[in-house]
C-alpha cells in the first residue's frame, strides 16, 4: 500500500530526516567522545599526532587505554629516589600506574572537594532558585499585586545583560560583606541570576492550570496553603523539574564568577579541572577524566528528566 | 439543610460592579435556579454564597447565621463546577474521599461513606480509575459524588450541565433532580439556559446587569413577568412587545392601540407614556373576523404547533398556533390575544404596570 497521505510521512521524507537527526548527533557528540576517549590515554598518546582513536589496537591510530588519567585526577604524586622505589613496593594498582614515572601517590587531590563543592553550589542553588521561584509565580499568577507587570518586568530585566557585566561591583561588595569565596555566596549568587528564569518559566505553567482545582480544594475544607502544595504543586510538577534542569544546568556550568569569587574553600570544579599540572605541561588525560566525571551529573539528571524537559521547551505551544 | 437569605448582597471589582444590591430567599430543600445571560453576575453570587468571592457589602446568612466574610472551608457548603474541577493526580475514590480526608474522618468510615455514595450514582465500578479518562457524564456524578459525601448544608452548582453533551444533557438533569429529591438538600443552581430553569428549579432569579429582575416560581416568571427583559428572556420565541404611545387609568380594563381597543386585566396604577402591549405567542389566536388586521409574513412548522409571523399596524408579531390550523405567508387575517395574559410595560424603564394579573409578583 503505497497510497500518499497528509498526516503520515513518506518514507523518502523519514529516512531524510533520520539522516539529518543522526549527522546532527554526530557532529554534537564528537566533543564528548574525545573528551571521553582522551581520559583513557597516556599523556603521550593525548597529543600524538595524526591523533589516535581506536582503543587497544596495534594500528597506528590505536591506543592501549590506561586509567593514568583517572588516578592522576584523584591523587597528588611526588617524585622519589631510586632507593626508596626499591624498598617500598608499589601498594596498589593505582600505585603502579604512577611508579612507571619514579612517583608514589602521596594523597588525595582537590578534585574530589572541587567537585562536593559544585554539588552543594549547584543543587543548593538550583533548589532555593526553584522554590523561590514556584512561591512567587504562583503569587503573580493567583493573586491582584499592586504593580505586578511592572514587577516581572523588573525581575526579567536582570536577565537583560550578561551576568559578568556586573562582576565588579559583585567582587567588591562580596569582598565587603565576607561572602568571597563562600559556598552561601555562590549559592546567593546563582540563585539571583537564576530566579528570573524560574520565575518566569513556573509563572507560565501556574498560569495553566485552573484555578478551580484550587477552588474546589478550598470548598473540600483546605486552606489556601494546604491547596497549594496538594493540588497546585503536583500539577505544576513538569514545570518545576524543568525549570530546575535549566536553573541546574547553568550553576553547574557556570565559569567566570566561579573564577573570580573562588579560589580555594568554595571553589567549583569548572574553574580548578583546567589548572590540573602534570609532567612537562597540562595533563590531558587528568582533564579529560575530571570533565567526563564533571558531566556526568547533569547529564544522568536531565536524562531522567527528560521527558518533562521536552514538555518545558514545547509547553504553550500546543493547546490542549 | 438550610435557608440562605440574601441581604443587600453587592460585588464590586474595581469599577466594574459584578452584583448591585441583591436581595432573595432560597427556602429550605429548595432547588434554587440563578438565571441570566453570561456576564449578568449570576456566578459571582453563587460563588459569594460559597465563600469564593468576598461580598464587597451586603449580607449572607446561612441557617440564621451571617457568613459573608468566612473563608469556604467554615460554610460547609458545596460547590459542583462547571468544568467538573477533579483533581486530575487522583483517581475517582479518592477525589470523592478527598473532602472527608480533609475533616480527619476515620479511613474505614471514609471508605464506607464514600462506597455508598458511589452506589447511589451508579459509579461503583470506576472507583479506582483514574479522572483523566473518563466520559463526560462519569466525572459529572464523580464531581456530584465530591459535592454530596461530606452531606453539606448547601449545593452549589454553576452551570454543571453545560460540558456536556445536547443529549446526554437531559438525561443528566433528570439525574440531578432526582437526586435532590432524594436528598432535599437545599441548591443553587446557576445557568444562562432559561429551559433548564423552567424544567428543573423550584424558584428561579432572573438576573440582567448585575441586577435581579426577577424572583418566584417558574410559573410566575413565565406568565407574569417583571420586566421587559424577563419576559424576552424566557420563553421561546418570546413574548411579543407592540410599541405604542398612550395611557391607561387606575382600574381600567381596556387600552387603545392603533385605533382599536384591547381587553386587558384590570390596572393598579394609572400611566401615561410610551408602553409596550406583551402577549406571549401561543396567547393570539389568528381569527378571520377580528377587527386587528395583520399579514402573515412566514411560517415555521414545528410538529404539532406552528410559529406563525405577523405584520400587524403596531410591530411584527409572533403567534404560536396548532399546525393543523391553515396560515400561507401572504394572507391577511384577523388577531385576538387572550385578555387575562397581557402585560403593558412602561417602555423607558421595561418594568411592568401594576395589574390584576401581576399583583403580588412584583417586588421592590
Amino acid at each position: 500500500m503505497s497510497s500518499f497521505s497528509i498526516t503520515e510521512p513518506s518514507n523518502r521524507t523519514k529516512w531524510f530526516a533520520g539522516t539529518l537527526v543522526i549527522a546532527y548527533a554526530l557532529i554534537t557528540m564528537m566533543p564528548l567522545v574525545w573528551i571521553g576517549l582522551t581520559g583513557f590515554k597516556s599523556p603521550a598518546d593525548a597529543i600524538s599526532y595524526p591523533p589516535k582513536y581506536i582503543i587497544g589496537s596495534d594500528s597506528e591510530a590505536g591506543f592501549q587505554p590506561t586509567l593514568e588519567g583517572y588516578v592522576n585526577l584523584f591523587t597528588t604524586r611526588t617524585r622519589q629516589t631510586e632507593e626508596f622505589l626499591a624498598n617500598n613496593p608499589p601498594e596498589n594498582w593505582a600505585d603502579e600506574i604512577v611508579r612507571q614515572y619514579d612517583m608514589v601517590i602521596v594523597g588525595p587531590s582537590k578534585f574530589g572537594e572541587r567537585f562536593l563543592n559544585s554539588v552543594i553550589i549547584g543543587f543548593g542553588s538550583t533548589f532555593l532558585s526553584v522554590f523561590l521561584g514556584t512561591l512567587a509565580a504562583y503569587a503573580f499568577s493567583r493573586f491582584k499585586i499592586p504593580l505586578a507587570d511592572d514587577l516581572l518586568f523588573f525581575i526579567l530585566s536582570t536577565r537583560m545583560m550578561p551576568p559578568i557585566a556586573v562582576a565588579i561591583p559583585i567582587f567588591l561588595m562580596y569582598r565587603n560583606l565576607g561572602l568571597s569565596d563562600t559556598h552561601l555566596g555562590m549559592i546567593l549568587l546563582y540563585t539571583a541570576v537564576n530566579i528570573s528564569l524560574a520565575v518566569w518559566l513556573l509563572k507560565g505553567f501556574i498560569d495553566e492550570i485552573p484555578r478551580e482545582y484550587e477552588e474546589a480544594a478550598l470548598i473540600d475544607g483546605y486552606t489556601r496553603f494546604q491547596a497549594f502544595y496538594k493540588v497546585v504543586l503536583p500539577q505544576a510538577a513538569t514545570g518545576i523539574a524543568s525549570t530546575a534542569i535549566f536553573c541546574l544546568i547553568f550553576a553547574w556550568n557556570e565559569y567566570a564568577f566561579a573564577v573570580l569569587l573562588t579560589t580555594a574553600n568554595a571553589q567549583t570544579a569548572p574553574p580548578f579541572i583546567p589548572t590540573i599540572i602534570g609532567i612537562g605541561g597540562l595533563d590531558w588525560p587528568a582533564i579529560a577524566a575530571g570533565v567526563t566525571i564533571f558531566v556526568l551529573p547533569v547529564m544522568i539528571f536531565t536524562i531522567l528528566l527528560r521527558k518533562h524537559l521536552l514538555r518545558g521547551i514545547t509547553f504553550g505551544a500546543v493547546r490542549k | 439543610m438550610a435557608q440562605i437569605v440574601i441581604k443587600n448582597l453587592k460585588k464590586q471589582f474595581g469599577d466594574f460592579t459584578a452584583v448591585r444590591e441583591s436581595s432573595f430567599t432560597i427556602e429550605d430543600g429548595e432547588f434554587f435556579m440563578l438565571l441570566g445571560p453570561s456576564g449578568c453576575g449570576k456566578t459571582t453570587t453563587l460563588r459569594m454564597i460559597a465563600g469564593l468571592e468576598l461580598p464587597t457589602s451586603g449580607e449572607i446568612y446561612l441557617d440564621g447565621e451571617e457568613i459573608s466574610q468566612r473563608p469556604p472551608s467554615e460554610r460547609d457548603i458545596a460547590f459542583v463546577f462547571q468544568m467538573f474541577a477533579l483533581y486530575p493526580h487522583m483517581n475517582v475514590y479518592k477525589n470523592i474521599s478527598y473532602p472527608l480526608v480533609s475533616q480527619g474522618m476515620p479511613r474505614a468510615a471514609v471508605r464506607d461513606k464514600v462506597n455508598e455514595v458511589a452506589k447511589i450514582l451508579g459509579i461503583e465500578d470506576i472507583l479506582k480509575r483514574p479522572v483523566g479518562g473518563l466520559s463526560g457524564g462519569d466525572r459529572q456524578r464523580v464531581a456530584l459524588g465530591r459535592a454530596i459525601v461530606r452531606e453539606p448544608k448547601a449545593f452549589m452548582m454553576d452551570e454543571p450541565l453545560g460540558a456536556l453533551d445536547a443529549e446526554f444533557r437531559e438525561h443528566m438533569a433528570e439525574e440531578l433532580r432526582a437526586l435532590h429529591d432524594r436528598m432535599g438538600a437545599t441548591t443553587v443552581y446557576v445557568t444562562h439556559d432559561q429551559l433548564e430553569a423552567m424544567q428543573m428549579g423550584d424558584k428561579i432569579v432572573v438576573m440582567n446587569n448585575a441586577v435581579v429582575e426577577q424572583f418566584g416560581t417558574p410559573q410566575e416568571i413565565y406568565d407574569k413577568p417583571a420586566t421587559m427583559f424577563v419576559a424576552d428572556f424566557i420563553g421561546s420565541p418570546s413574548m411579543n412587545f407592540l410599541p405604542f404611545h398612550g395611557k391607561v387609568d387606575d382600574g381600567a380594563t381596556n387600552v387603545a392601540m392603533q385605533n382599536a381597543d384591547f381587553i386587558i386585566p384590570r390596572t393598579r396604577e394609572p400611566f401615561e407614556g410610551d408602553l409596550a402591549f406583551g402577549v406571549r405567542p401561543e396567547h393570539i389566536k389568528i381569527s378571520d373576523a377580528a377587527p386587528f388586521r395583520a399579514e402573515i409574513l412566514a411560517t415555521e412548522y414545528l410538529g404539532t404547533t406552528q410559529i406563525v409571523t405577523l405584520q400587524t399596524a403596531a410591530g411584527s408579531v409572533k403567534a404560536r398556533i396548532s399546525a393543523q390550523k391553515q396560515a400561507r405567508a401572504g394572507d391577511t387575517v384577523g388577531l385576538e390575544f387572550n385578555p387575562a395574559t397581557v402585560t403593558l410595560f412602561d417602555r423607558q424603564s421595561g418594568r411592568a404596570l401594576r395589574s390584576e394579573l401581576n399583583e403580588g409578583v412584583l417586588h421592590g
